[in-house]
């Protein structure tokens, strides 16, 4: 295909063609951005928890009045609890991944460290790791003989503070602490208290990621036994199968051995993980819903203004023709036409799709574009311009050559 | 002449009912998108409270050690309970009050209910003049209640639908975390947005349900609700000594100078606190009024910005569109136009006439954003967020809405219009 009449022809059409390569620009940058965020959003909503989600469920209960013998009480339900046909292992947890509520501290690998090295959240609970389903995959879980009762410890420090206490860290936390080194026997300092690591998991998510993604998996699980005052979510382990109905008979039970309980909540893992990222879900949705919204705003602009060429130019086209172009050269020329404004488009739609990314980058949590998602947003863009140019350059093909006879 | 103008400018857009369409439906989508996420972000970073933001501050201190110390760090978000008493009790402002958030198990009185918790305010008495909370019936405690451990309690107009059904409450006696309080107040229905008073337990949420005396909630050791930063290696775990900020304290000053004075009286107290040997680091205060405070904890979630731009990109795509398919439109009508010019209509009328005609476009893809806009808000409404249910058109988005969609078009239809009163009667009635 001959580009020069192509050209010249454009040179008299400049402010449209310029329109519809600007407007294509314009579509190709937004649209390889948005396809960056959405691929950004889904990666994140499949952030590794460490936990066995699909067998985990959980209720959160609370007292009207503090309960009298709360280690008691707390004893008694997780007996009931077991009892539960289907149930694996029960722990009252002090947090669980992904509910936003978490107790964090600042913690250092050596005591003479002026500043803390990093913030890192701790849970608490009996069975912890066992029940969530952590993976181990250095070191041992925590010996019965380890664990001591929350409720003492808070109003007497000592208890910690006059002995090293063990600690299992995640596998992420010992290499940003430790790297390239095992962190089994190593020491973590905070708040007056010395911990030894006596195991490390593969991953546990916390609670909340207030500090943003990169310190997501930094979590230390304590043997300390909670009680119902000073935790209120039940964690059960189960078969998939069997979610619901234990969900609702832990519910039950609950209730029925104190009538002055309230259940807050009851939900399945997987319902924490689909309200945790719903946010996520939204944004996605919506930036889907753009980049359709887009593409075919500039489909059917490409339609009309393509429209109103052939129709300008229906006398030119039967001059052609009469003087011997074939129908296909006609709807080659139309294409061949889309296909180099797009180009231009497209070639000023990557420098834009870079400044906006950059000025995302600045003010929002956005990391790099890829360079990959520019030959992708090329792609639609050269496919998009070539099916809505179809139509009216078949009609162009279409024009008869008998047109070049007529005056008008 | 503007009724010719309209009446030509219908019989032109009637001609072509595909293109008109599709000029129509670009604005229209362009307009709803952008209106949509625009109402959002008005909603959101609106003042919550109009007329009396400027007058309220937030004092902060630094009560740290020295250990943890980075240089130049801004000073916490919350007071201490030892700070907040004594910046209380001094009363250097108009108004101030000390609050923190909480949570309470209400026992109903009409059994056929469940007990259930509800969030609570804890906080003293000058929580409702200073923020022109409103009163439905009953009014606050008295500042005498705010230390001799009051059982008393405000109720929200939600609660008090939910557990009187609305009827006035006042002099009723509500059991809540197991012990009697005597309802003195309900408040009208009163939802700031954004909770700008405690952002720590939610940039958006709700009101709370109950208020109860912060000193009375403190000494029943009523569940907390927030966040709480501790500093050094201390043991101690009571509330009111410990070395913590967990709770937020606002004042009301009036006047700025009052305010200068005011900063002044925070730092010569960091000052004497350090000297006494209470504070270890230098004094470090901020004294932000509302909307200072508002803007440096970042409330608008970015999420919301992202979308905004995101929508404004997709606006100027359409109008892009708009003003290349006008241009089309406008250029292929060369004959009649030429026609009018030949039988004496001036350039002026010409481009008076396309712009008329454009500016319908404007209205109609107006009309058609519009309702995009209306089910747009609705969508954000469906979504779980906090701000979820804020998401309304009011008048002024309304009127903008319009008024964005007609100034837009006609800017779309400038170019167009400037370039097709530039065609010379003579050669289009020749070529004809």
């Amino acid at each position: 295909m001959e580009i020069g009449p192509i050209l010249s022809t454009l040179r008299r059409h400049k402010i449209t063609a310029f329109l519809l390569v600007i407007e294509i620009a314009l579509t190709c940058a937004i649209v390889s951005n948005a396809v960056f965020l959405i691929s950004q959003r889904l990666e994140r909503m499949k952030m590794p928890s460490g936990v066995a989600e699909h067998q985990l469920v959980m209720v959160q209960m609370t007292h009207t009045t503090p309960a009298r013998d709360a280690m008691a009480r707390t004893q008694a339900d997780l007996a009931a609890l077991r009892a539960i046909p289907g149930v694996k292992d029960v722990t009252l947890a002090s947090q669980v991944p992904l509910t936003n509520s978490s107790s964090n501290t600042e913690i250092r690998t050596d005591p003479s460290q002026k500043l803390p090295t990093l913030n890192a959240t701790q849970y608490f609970g009996q069975d912890l790791i066992r029940t969530f389903g952590a993976q181990l995959v250095a070191g041992r879980d925590f010996r019965p003989d380890e664990y001591l009762d929350y409720a003492k410890v808070i109003h007497n420090l000592d208890l910690v503070r006059t002995q090293t206490s063990s600690v299992v860290i995640t596998e992420a936390l010992a290499e940003r602490l430790w790297p390239g080194e095992s962190a089994l026997g190593k020491r973590i300092y905070f708040a007056g208290v010395e911990t030894r690591v006596v195991g490390v998991v593969k991953s546990l998510v916390r609670p909340s990621l207030f500090e943003g993604d990169g310190g997501a998996q930094w979590s230390m699980i304590f043997p300390l036994r909670m009680d119902v005052n000073h935790a209120s979510r039940y964690v059960l382990r189960t078969e998939p199968g069997s979610r619901r109905r234990v969900l609702d008979a832990a519910a039950r039970v609950l209730r029925q051995l104190d009538p002055h309980r309230i259940i807050l909540e009851k939900q399945t893992f997987a319902e924490i993980r689909t309200d945790y990222f719903r946010n996520d879900r939204a944004m996605a949705g919506i930036l889907l819903g753009v980049i359709v919204a887009l593409l075919t705003v500039t489909a059917l602009g490409i339609v009309g203004l393509a429209s109103f060429w052939v129709a300008q130019r229906r006398r030119t086209i039967g001059v052609r023709r009469a003087l011997g172009a074939t129908r296909g050269d006609i709807l080659r020329y139309f294409q061949t036409e889309n296909f180099l404004l797009a180009t231009i488009g497209i070639a000023l739609g990557m420098v834009l799709a870079w400044g906006i990314n950059l000025f995302l980058m600045q003010h929002y949590e956005v990391a790099r574009l890829p360079w990959i998602y520019l030959p992708a947003g090329a792609l639609a863009l050269w496919l998009i311009g070539q099916l809505a140019v179809l139509g009216p350059a078949l009609r162009a093909s279409h024009v008869p050559p008998v047109v070049a006879t007529r005056s008008v | 002449m503007f009724a010719y103008y309209l009446d030509l400018a219908l019989r032109s857009l009637k001609r072509n009912k595909g293109l008109t369409a599709l000029m129509v439906l670009a604005i229209a989508l362009g307009i709803g998108a952008s209106m949509t996420t625009l109402t959002v972000l008005h909603v959101l970073s609106g003042d919550p409270l109009p007329g009396r933001s400027a007058t309220l501050y937030y004092p902060q201190l630094d009560p740290r050690s020295l250990e943890d110390m980075r240089p130049g760090e801004a000073p916490p978000k919350q007071v201490s309970w030892m700070d907040g008493m004594n910046l209380l009790k001094a009363g250097r402002a108009d108004r101030q009050a000390l609050m923190t958030g909480g949570a309470v198990a209400v026992s109903p009185p009409d059994a056929a209910i469940d007990p259930f918790f509800e969030r609570a305010r804890y906080t003293t008495r000058d929580f409702f003049p200073m923020f022109d909370v409103p009163f439905l019936y009953g009014h606050a405690w008295s500042r005498a209640d705010d230390n001799n451990d009051a059982r008393l309690v405000v109720l929200s107009y939600r609660i008090n639908e939910r557990l009187f059904g609305g009827a006035d409450s006042t002099g009723k006696v509500l059991r809540m975390g197991g012990k009697d309080f005597r309802i003195v107040g309900v408040l009208k229905p009163w939802r700031p947005a954004p909770h700008f008073y405690d952002l720590m337990t939610g940039d958006y949420s709700n009101s709370e349900g109950v208020y109860l005396p912060l000193l009375t909630a403190t000494d029943l050791k009523f569940p907390f609700n927030g966040s709480r930063d501790c500093w050094g290696n201390s043991a101690n775990v009571d509330q009111k000594t410990a070395q913590c900020t967990w709770l937020q304290f606002w004042v009301q000053l009036d006047t700025p100078a009052k305010a200068a004075a005011y900063k002044q009286f925070l730092d010569n107290y960091s000052r004497q606190q350090k000297s006494q040997g209470v504070y270890q680091r230098d004094p470090n205060v901020r004294l932000p009024d509302l909307m200072q405070w508002l803007d440096y904890n970042q409330v608008v979630p970015s999420d919301v910005q992202m979308q905004f731009w995101l929508a404004l990109g997709f606006l100027v795509v359409c109008l892009v569109n708009t003003i290349g398919l006008m241009l089309a439109k406008f250029l292929r009508r060369a004959g009649e136009l030429g026609v009018r010019r030949a039988l004496g209509a001036s350039r002026r009328s010409i481009f008076a006439q396309l712009l008329v005609e454009a500016g319908a476009v404007g209205l109609v893809g107006g009309i058609g954003g519009l309702l995009l806009a209306l089910a747009g808000l609705g969508l954000v409404r469906m979504q779980a967020t906090d701000y979820a249910p804020l998401a309304h058109l009011d008048m002024s988005m309304l009127g903008a809405t319009m008024l964005l969609a007609v100034v837009a078009t006609l800017f779309a239809g400038l170019l167009p219009a400037w370039r097709a009163c530039l065609i010379p009667p003579a050669l289009q009635l020749k070529s004809n």
